[in-house]
């Protein structure tokens, strides 16, 4: 569409010959410009890491230099670009423009993602300090251990209950909210919305001190047990009880106290998105409000339910942040990502990490074929 | 007076509205729901309360009884400051905060700056391939970051380019892992702008640059800066990549929580207030910047 307009008006007003050609100064200004603007700032951020130093230790200054030499660097770099496709023929430039503009975010991408993604694949293939290959046997291995198997377990535990809890607590919080006063759910909502703010590690800071233990004899410093001995009841150390998997599900809470607000701000736009006609129309025929809202209200918001809850299920998969710092997978509570990193860094085992990660990213390849689907959908309503 | 959300409301326009107090905007106010909500608001805002009350008081008192205590008998405990004095000079808390602002702003603006180019050309440019690269796009939101570590750790490594340890490694990695959503939430929001302001641009003879920055970057400053308030919280709170990546003389406020947390026993106090000073920044941000940041979640972020 778009090539079709150049071809059609440029010409008109420039001259034709003009454009057909190549405008060598420029193609010379550019691609030197380009290469001297990639050295100077590769050079540039190398020595930021190098020779801190050079810039009198001062790490407000570096960052200010990467800031101002990343940003404009970047704009320098497009600027050069730019110059050097304008000055091909014009056929040529045209066709080459849009790659140009998608180089560096798409170089970056396979250098940080598709890149360790292959060689992750082929690591699991190999030892432990990835200097043979060894076939399957970190395969073997993993599918052979214990471990493995109780934090599929457990991952699958995640996987069933926070998702749908969390979609579950942000349409009641969404529903509620919305019956409130314009103040009254601006002020709740920001409320729930606010742990989204706070890292995994200090909610588990905080919810260390609501699981906090003390002795029988002395007062109770956490909440959870000053509550349970006021019951009468002994109070116990919750994160190493392992029946029923109490300690994963107390890990759980953590995890859907941060997420509900996500759910909720999302759900409560889509509630608010429901046309009022077809609730009215509801209303007339005499339905009652919970028909209202499973009959009509939920079907047109199953969208963003969906989109809610995969965004909580890719969490869920990868939640590590948690586990590591509260038990680090001891009791049983051990999860997929907790796994990898210890089997990586506090065993030194490369191989079996790496396929570990293999193991998730096909747990996470049904996803991806869903978002794709989705977005293909999209396109064509459009 | 007692209304549940389940008993039918009655509609706005009902000529006979029922003997119930009524909101300024005229909707019936539901008893059920004000008391659900602010119990639901207690329950949540609890255990953040608890963090914030304990990190003022005395270690003795701290360990003597619980925080709750020390509302209820505001003048028998000990407050003190000493916590947050000695987590910022012991346990080097304020260099790390520091290092925490130097990681996280070029991680935010950076790839914003790239994704913002490769957005134009995917919602204004027709080029052969354009579906299959966007999908790719879409694809690789959902790739977990774990499968990075290794090959990356080579690859920056003493073996490798030498840097990791330095902010560079991080600025690189966030940079790249930032990159899918950010090209998805831009490409997204610039789908909605009108084309025919491109159009006329591009008949009056302007670049595909100069309309880039003179047009298409300002209208899309919304989307910029909601994908800026996420990344920002993404990096802050980032506790995988910092700890990987960054030698201890660089590394951020939830490392070094990370590492208060793992000392059991003595240090306790120091923890709550830790941990206060890494959620000071973020919450800061978080209801400067509240607008963008719902946005940003709304325009479907998923991230791997």
């Amino acid at each position: 569409m778009s090539t079709a307009t150049d071809t059609v008006v440029a010409p008109q007003r420039r001259d034709p010959d003009d454009i057909n050609r190549a405008n060598v100064p420029k193609i010379v200004i550019g691609l030197f410009g380009l290469i001297l603007t990639a050295w100077a700032l590769g050079n540039l951020f190398l020595a930021f890491g190098y020779y801190p130093q050079w810039f009198l230790d001062n790490k407000i200054l570096i960052a200010a230099l990467a800031l101002i030499g990343g940003v404009g660097g970047a704009a320098l770099l497009f600027w050069f670009l730019n110059m050097f496709i304008e000055g091909l023929p014009n056929r040529l430039s045209q066709g080459i423009m849009p790659y140009a503009f998608l180089l560096p975010g798409f170089g970056l991408i396979a250098l940080m993602l598709i890149y360790p993604t292959i060689q992750t694949i082929n690591y699991s293939f190999a030892n432990a300090n990835s200097t043979e290959y060894v076939g399957l046997a970190n395969y073997k291995d993993i599918f052979g251990s214990k471990d493995f198997w109780n934090a599929i377990l457990n991952n699958l535990l995640w996987l069933a209950l926070v998702p749908a809890i969390t979609v579950a607590i942000g349409i009641i919080v969404a529903v509620l909210a919305d019956k409130l006063s314009a103040q009254g759910e601006k002020v709740s909502k920001s409320i729930i919305f606010l742990p989204m703010a706070i890292s995994f590690v200090g909610a588990s800071a905080i919810w260390n001190l609501v699981y906090a233990y003390s002795d029988k004899s002395q007062s109770q410093v956490g909440l959870l047990n000053a509550i349970v001995t006021k019951l009468g009841m002994d109070p116990k150390t919750w994160l190493q009880i392992s029946d029923g998997k109490l300690n994963s599900l107390l890990m759980m809470v953590i995890l859907i106290w941060l997420q509900v607000g996500f759910s909720m701000i999302l759900l409560s736009s889509a509630i608010k998105g429901v046309p009022d006609d077809t609730l009215e129309a509801a209303r007339i025929d005499g339905a009652s409000e919970l028909q209202i809202f499973f009959k009509v209200i939920i079907p047109q918001i199953r969208g963003t339910i969906v989109t809610v809850f995969i965004t909580v299920v890719i969490l869920v998969m990868k939640v590590f942040d948690i586990v590591y710092v509260l038990t680090n997978g001891r009791d049983n509570s051990d999860v997929i990502a907790n796994l990898f990193f210890n089997e990586m860094f506090a065993n030194s085992q490369a191989g079996r990490a790496s396929a570990i990660v293999v193991v998730l990213l096909i747990a996470v390849l049904p996803i991806l074929w869903y978002q794709v689907k989705t977005f293909r959908e999209e396109q064509m309503n459009r | 007076m007692s209304s549940t959300a389940m008993t039918p409301a009655p509609v706005v326009s009902d000529p006979k509205p029922r003997q119930r107090r009524l909101m300024k905007d005229g909707r019936p106010r539901s008893m059920f729901s004000i008391i659900s909500m602010i119990l639901l608001c207690i329950i949540w805002t609890l255990p953040t309360l608890g963090l914030l009350v304990t990190s003022f008081r005395s270690r003795d008192d701290a360990q003597s009884n619980g925080w709750w205590n020390a509302l209820f008998n505001p003048f028998g405990t000990g407050w003190t400051f000493e916590n947050y004095r000695k987590v910022i000079a012991d346990a080097d808390l304020g260099n790390a905060f520091l290092n925490g602002i130097v990681v996280a702003l070029p991680a935010t603006i950076l790839p914003i700056m790239f994704a913002a180019f490769a957005a134009y050309a995917f919602t204004f440019l027709d080029f052969p391939g354009k579906d299959l690269l966007f999908i790719a796009i879409v694809a690789v939101m959902v790739v977990p970051i774990q499968v990075a570590f290794q090959p990356m750790l080579n690859l920056l490594g003493p073996n490798g380019l030498g840097i990791s340890g330095q902010y560079i490694a991080v600025w690189l990695l966030h940079t790249g892992f930032g990159m899918p959503l950010a090209i998805y939430t831009l490409r997204n929001y610039m789908s909605t702008l009108p084309y025919s302001v491109v159009e006329s641009a591009k008949i009056d003879g302007a670049t595909h640059y100069q309309i880039f920055w003179k047009l298409v970057a300002p209208m899309a400053m919304p989307a910029m800066a909601a994908f800026a308030t996420l990344q920002f919280l993404w990096v802050w709170n980032d506790l995988l990549i910092a700890k990987l990546f960054l030698n201890s003389g660089n590394s951020t406020v939830i490392v070094k929580l990370q590492g208060l947390l793992g000392t059991q026993g003595q240090g306790q106090e120091l923890l709550t207030a830790g941990a206060f000073i890494s959620m000071v920044l973020p919450m800061i941000v978080f209801f400067a910047l509240q607008r963008f940041f719902v946005r940003g979640l709304t325009s479907g972020a998923v991230k791997g």
